[in-house]
C-alpha cells in the first residue's frame, strides 16, 4: 500500500486554514431574508390563537407562518434511512407545544432587528399545560405529550403513544434470573447520564433558495443530504423532485448534524415567498433546540464467580427521548448490544428498554449514540467487581473479553472477525506504567495520582441497512473526479475516500478531483454517521474503482485492437502484457472525449450484511485534589484497533477529539433545567466544553488489526473513541478518592461531597482499586 | 452615524447602527473568515486584531473600533499559509471552523513572546496564552504539536 496508511494532508486545508468563504453561512446570498423563530417560552401548551396584525407591519417583514399556514402531516426529523424507526411525530409548527423553544412562528424579513421586533410583536394566547419534566414519571402518565391522531411509528419499535412511549424491547438469551442467583458475586448499580451538546463550533446553519428551474434548493450543514431530501419533500408536501440539498463544508457535527435541525424553517419561507432565505442557529438556539445526547438510566446487574468469570449480564435502560422521538429508538438499542457483546463469554444476557416521551427538548445523535451511555454503565460495573473480588481490572477483563472467531451474543450473533483489543490494552498498560500506578499514589500536599481504564467498541455503519455508493469518471488530460454522496463534516472523509481510489488507481491523490454532496448530481449515500463512512464508502470506491479499471481495460482493447484479456494496467497506462502496444491514462482521457469512442465512467454501491467493531483501550491517570475534589487529567492514553487505519494522521485527531468530548462529558459538561423546564446551561458561560487546559494531555497510539470485509482491512474510528473517558475516569477518581460515582457529569462537588460522606462512615479501612 | 475604519490596509467608510458589532461590520463586508461560535464571548472564534491586538470582535461595538485599523485572517494570508502548513501536517483543522480565530491567536502570541523575550515557551504557557480558543474537534494535541514545530521552524523564535 502506498497511498493508504499514510498520513497525507487533508485536500481542503489550504482553504480551511487561510479563512476561505466555504461554509453555509459564508456563501449564502446576501440578499437572503433573515429567518427567525418565535420560540415556546412554556414546556408543555396549546396555542389558543396568534395575533401577527402588527408583527406584519414592522418594516422589512416579508412574511410570518403560523401552525395554520403550512403542511400538517407528520414527519420525524431523524436522518434516517426510510421508513425510519423514529415515530413521525413532528409538523414544522405545531398547535401543540412540547418543550421550551418549540417553533410558534417563522418571522422572515429584509434584516435581523425587523425580526426580532416583528417577533417581540407577535401576541399569542397559550393554554399552559402540565409538563412531564422527570423521564422516571413518563411510562404510563395521564399526560400524554403526543395524544394526536396522526402521529404514527412506521416500523415495530415498541412504540405506544398513549404510553408516552417512543420505544420498548427485551432482547434475552439464556436464563438470566437462574444465571444470577447462581453466581457468588453480582454487581447491581443504577446509572445516570445526562443529556450533552454536541457543540460543534459551527452552530445549525441553512440557506434556501429558487433555482432557474423554480425548484427548491436547500444548502445546508448536514451530514445526511439525502435525507433532508425526503423530510423535507415530506415536510413541505413537495414531490421529491422538487428539491436539491447542497453540503457545502460543514463546521462539524458529532451526530448533531444528523438530523434535520435549520432547515426547514427558510424552506417554508422560500416556498412561501419565493424568495432566498436563510437561518442561522444562535449558540443558545443550538443548545436549547438542538438535539443533545439523550439522557439515560441504566440498571446493570453483573454477575459472576469468585475467579471472575462472568456468567451474566442485565441492563435495563430508561431512556428520555424529549419532545420528539428523533433516534429515540435506536440510540438505546446500542447501549446493551455493544457494550454486552464485549463480555462475550457470559451464560445469559438480557437487555430491555423504555424510551419515553418528556416535555424537555428532544434528544438526537451524538458521536457513539448510546454505546457511550452503556459503556460509562457497564465498565463502572465491571471495574466495581474488579474491586469487589480483589482482582485487577485488567486482568478481569482478560479473562472475559471477546476473541476472534466468536459469535458474539449480543451483538446481534455477529462472529468477530478482527480484533486486537487485548494487545491495546497491553499497550496502553506499557504507555501508563500501569503496574506501578494502579491504583494510587499518594503525593503528599493533599494531592492523590490515581490511574483508571475501560474498554470499548462500536461498530462500522449499520448491517444491511447503509447504503453508499460512488462514481468514478476518467477526464481529458487522464485526471479523475470521484463523486462521493457522504458528507465529509471535517472528518477528512473526502480526503480517506480519494486515498482509497489512488490506491486502486495507483495514482497520486491529487489526480483525484472529489466532489462534496448535491443531490442533484451525487450518487445515493445514506450519509455521514453510526460509523459508517470509511467502512461503507469505503468499500464502495473500491468496488468501483475496480468496474471502472476493467471499463478503461475494454475501451482500450477496442483502441489498440486487441483482447482484454492482455491487458493491464499499472497507473499511468493500459499496456499489453507480452507485446508492445500501450496507451496513456492521458491518451485514453483523450480519446474517449471524440466521437467514436466512449467516455469513461463506473458507478457501484455497496452495503454491508456486518458491521465490524473497532475496539479500544482506554487509561487515564489524575490528580485528585482532596481538599476541593478537583480532577486534572495528568494522562490519558488510549490504544485504538481500527483494522488499517486510511490515514493515520486524521485516525489521531479523531481520537484526540473524541476523548476530549468525553472527558468534557465526564467531567462537566452537564444540561441543567429549571423547574419550569428551561434550560440554565444555554451558553458556553453555563456548558463548559473542555478548552485545552482541561484535557491533560492526550496520547493516542494504534494497534492495526486486518478486518477481512472492510476497504484495505479497514474499520471504522469516528464513534469509538468518546467511550472509554467516562467509565476510566469514574474508575480513577474510585481509586483515589473511594468515591463511586454513578451520575455523569462527576464534578468536583460530588466527588468532595462523596469524600465527605465516607469520612462520615468512616470507611477508611478500605483497600484495593477499582 | 458614519466610521472610518481600515481593514487589512483598505479603507472602509460606512455609516452603521450605533449597536453594530464588530463581528458584524466585518463579515457585512466580506471578511468571512471572521468566525461566530458563540453570542457570549467564550469560543474565540472571532478573533482579529485591532492595532496588533487580539480581540473578540464579537464583543466590541464597531463604533469603539473607529479609526483603527483592523487585521483579518484575509489580510494574514502569508502567514496563514505558513502557520497553516504545520497544522494541516498534523491534521489539525480537522472542520476548520475554528481555524482562523485560532490562527490569528497563534500569530498573536508568537509576537508577544518575541516582544517579551520568551524563545522557548512551554507547552503550558501556550496553552494558557490560547486558552480562550475553543475547538470541539481536536482535542488539541495536535494544535500544540503544530504550534511547536512551527515556532521552532527555521527563521522562527529565536
Ligand atoms: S463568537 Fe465566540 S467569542 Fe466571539
Ligand atoms: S477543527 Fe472543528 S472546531 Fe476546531
Amino acid at each position: 500500500m502506498k497511498i493508504v496508511n499514510t498520513s497525507i494532508n487533508k485536500m481542503d486545508s489550504k482553504s480551511l486554514v487561510t479563512g476561505k468563504p466555504v461554509y453555509t453561512d459564508d456563501i449564502a446570498p446576501t440578499n437572503a431574508l433573515i429567518v427567525k423563530l418565535l420560540r415556546s417560552p412554556h414546556a408543555h401548551a396549546l396555542i389558543k390563537s396568534i395575533n401577527k396584525t402588527n408583527a406584519m407591519k414592522v418594516p422589512g417583514i416579508e412574511c410570518i407562518l403560523t401552525w395554520e399556514d403550512l403542511e400538517q402531516n407528520r414527519f420525524t426529523t431523524a436522518g434516517q434511512s426510510f421508513p425510519e424507526p423514529s415515530p413521525q411525530d413532528r409538523q414544522i409548527l405545531d398547535r401543540r407545544l412540547r418543550c421550551v423553544g418549540d417553533p410558534v412562528a417563522i418571522v422572515a424579513g429584509s434584516d435581523e432587528k425587523s425580526v426580532l421586533r416583528a417577533i417581540s410583536l407577535i401576541k399569542v394566547e397559550y393554554d399552559v399545560l402540565e409538563p412531564i419534566l422527570d423521564f422516571r414519571k413518563a411510562k404510563d402518565n395521564e399526560i400524554l405529550i403526543h395524544p394526536e391522531e396522526n402521529w404514527e411509528a412506521l416500523c415495530q419499535v415498541g412504540a405506544d403513544n398513549k404510553k408516552n412511549l417512543c420505544a420498548h424491547e427485551v432482547f434475552e438469551y439464556g436464563d438470566i434470573e437462574g444465571e444470577l442467583k447462581a453466581c457468588e458475586i453480582v454487581i447491581d448499580e443504577i446509572y445516570h447520564t445526562k443529556a450533552n451538546s454536541q457543540t460543534m463550533m459551527e452552530p445549525f446553519c441553512t440557506y434556501t433558495h429558487l433555482d432557474t428551474y423554480g425548484r427548491l434548493s436547500i444548502v445546508s450543514s448536514t451530514q445526511v443530504p439525502f435525507h433532508v431530501r425526503r423530510i423535507a419533500a415530506k415536510a413541505l408536501g413537495l414531490p421529491k423532485s422538487q428539491i436539491r440539498v447542497v453540503k457545502p463544508r460543514i463546521g462539524g457535527g458529532f451526530g448533531a448534524k444528523q438530523s434535520v435541525v435549520s432547515e426547514l424553517f427558510p424552506a417554508a419561507v422560500t416556498m412561501a415567498t419565493g424568495k432566498p432565505a436563510k437561518m442561522i442557529f444562535t449558540r443558545k438556539e443550538s443548545f436549547t433546540n438542538g438535539s443533545p445526547r439523550h439522557e439515560m438510566e441504566i440498571h446493570v446487574k453483573l454477575g459472576a464467580n469468585m475467579e471472575g468469570d462472568i456468567k451474566a449480564i442485565y441492563m435495563y435502560t430508561l431512556s428520555n427521548a424529549g419532545a420528539y422521538g428523533d433516534h429515540g429508538p435506536t440510540t438505546v438499542g446500542l447501549v446493551g448490544h455493544k457494550s454486552m457483546a464485549i463480555y462475550n463469554h457470559a451464560n445469559a444476557y438480557k437487555f430491555d428498554y423504555d424510551v419515553v416521551y418528556t416535555n424537555n427538548p428532544w434528544g438526537g445523535a451524538y458521536r457513539g449514540y448510546g454505546a457511550t451511555q452503556g459503556f460509562f454503565a457497564l465498565e463502572s460495573a465491571i471495574n466495581e467487581l474488579a474491586v469487589k473480588l480483589n482482582m485487577d481490572p485488567i486482568e478481569l477483563r482478560r479473562k472475559n473479553l471477546v476473541q476472534v472467531g466468536e459469535k458474539m451474543t449480543a451483538y446481534y450473533g455477529e462472529t468477530l472477525e478482527s480484533c486486537a483489543l487485548t494487545e491495546c490494552i497491553e499497550k496502553a498498560k506499557e504507555m501508563t506504567d500501569w503496574d506501578h500506578k494502579y491504583p494510587c499514589r499518594d503525593m503528599g500536599n493533599d494531592k492523590i495520582r490515581a490511574i483508571g481504564m475501560a474498554v470499548a467498541m462500536q461498530g462500522s455503519g449499520i448491517s444491511n441497512l447503509d447504503i453508499a455508493s460512488a462514481e468514478l469518471k476518467l477526464n481529458d488530460e487522464g485526471f479523475y473526479t470521484l463523486m462521493l454522496g457522504s458528507a465529509d463534516m471535517g472528518t477528512g472523509c473526502d480526503t480517506i475516500l480519494a486515498q482509497m481510489a489512488a490506491e486502486c488507481l495507483e495514482c497520486q491523490v491529487d489526480k483525484i478531483i472529489v466532489h462534496g454532496v448535491d443531490t442533484d448530481i451525487s450518487p445515493y449515500d445514506t450519509g455521514s454517521y453510526a460509523s459508517s463512512t470509511t467502512y461503507i464508502t469505503g468499500n464502495a470506491v473500491i468496488k468501483t474503482c475496480e468496474t471502472f479499471i476493467e471499463k478503461m481495460i475494454q475501451e482500450s482493447a477496442k483502441i489498440l485492437h486487441c483482447d482484454n484479456d492482455d491487458l493491464e494496467f499499472d497507473g499511468t497506462r493500459i499496456y499489453q502484457r507480452n507485446g508492445e502496444k500501450q496507451i496513456t491514462i492521458k491518451e485514453l482521457g483523450n480519446a474517449s472525449y471524440l466521437g467514436g469512442h466512449n467516455c469513461i465512467s463506473a458507478s457501484e454501491s455497496f452495503y454491508s450484511p456486518v458491521s465490524p467493531p473497532p475496539f479500544m483501550a482506554g487509561i487515564v491517570e489524575i490528580e485528585l485534589d482532596k481538599t476541593t475534589g478537583q480532577v486534572d487529567i495528568i494522562d490519558f492514553a488510549a490504544v485504538v484497533d481500527c483494522g488499517t487505519p486510511i490515514n493515520p494522521n486524521l485516525a489521531r485527531i479523531q481520537t484526540e477529539g473524541g476523548i476530549a468530548q468525553g472527558i468534557g462529558m465526564a467531567l462537566f459538561e452537564d444540561v441543567l433545567y429549571d423547574k419550569e423546564g428551561r434550560m440554565m446551561t444555554d451558553s458556553f458561560m453555563q456548558y463548559k466544553i473542555p478548552s485545552r487546559l482541561d484535557v491533560g494531555k492526550i496520547r493516542v497510539e494504534f494497534e492495526s488489526s486486518y478486518e477481512p470485509t472492510g476497504p484495505f482491512g479497514a474499520k471504522s474510528i469516528g464513534e469509538i473513541v468518546i467511550n472509554t473517558p467516562a467509565p476510566a475516569l469514574a474508575s480513577a477518581i474510585y481509586n483515589a478518592s473511594k468515591v463511586k460515582l454513578t451520575e455523569l457529569p462527576m464534578t468536583s462537588e460530588k466527588i468532595l461531597l462523596g469524600m465527605l460522606e465516607n469520612e462520615k462512615q468512616d470507611k477508611h479501612d478500605f483497600t484495593g482499586g477499582w | 452615524m458614519e466610521v472610518k475604519i481600515k481593514v487589512n490596509h483598505k479603507n472602509i467608510t460606512d455609516n452603521i447602527p450605533a449597536d453594530l458589532l464588530l463581528i458584524d461590520f466585518l463579515r457585512k463586508h466580506g471578511f468571512y473568515s471572521v468566525k461566530r461560535g458563540c453570542d457570549t464571548a467564550n469560543c474565540g472564534l472571532c478573533t482579529v486584531l485591532i492595532a496588533d491586538e487580539p480581540v473578540l470582535s464579537c464583543a466590541v461595538l464597531t463604533a469603539r473600533a473607529n479609526g483603527s485599523h483592523i487585521t483579518t485572517l484575509e489580510g494574514m494570508q502569508k502567514e496563514a499559509e505558513v502557520f497553516g502548513s504545520f497544522m494541516a501536517d498534523e491534521g489539525a483543522e480537522q472542520c476548520g471552523f475554528c481555524s482562523p480565530g485560532f490562527i490569528m491567536s497563534v500569530l498573536a502570541m508568537e509576537k508577544e513572546f518575541e516582544k517579551k523575550g520568551i524563545t522557548n515557551p512551554s507547552e503550558d504557557q501556550i496553552n494558557k496564552y490560547l486558552s480562550g480558543n475553543l475547538c470541539r474537534c481536536t482535542g488539541y494535541m495536535s494544535h500544540t504539536r503544530a504550534i511547536m514545530k512551527y515556532l521552532k521552524r527555521a527563521g522562527g523564535l529565536k
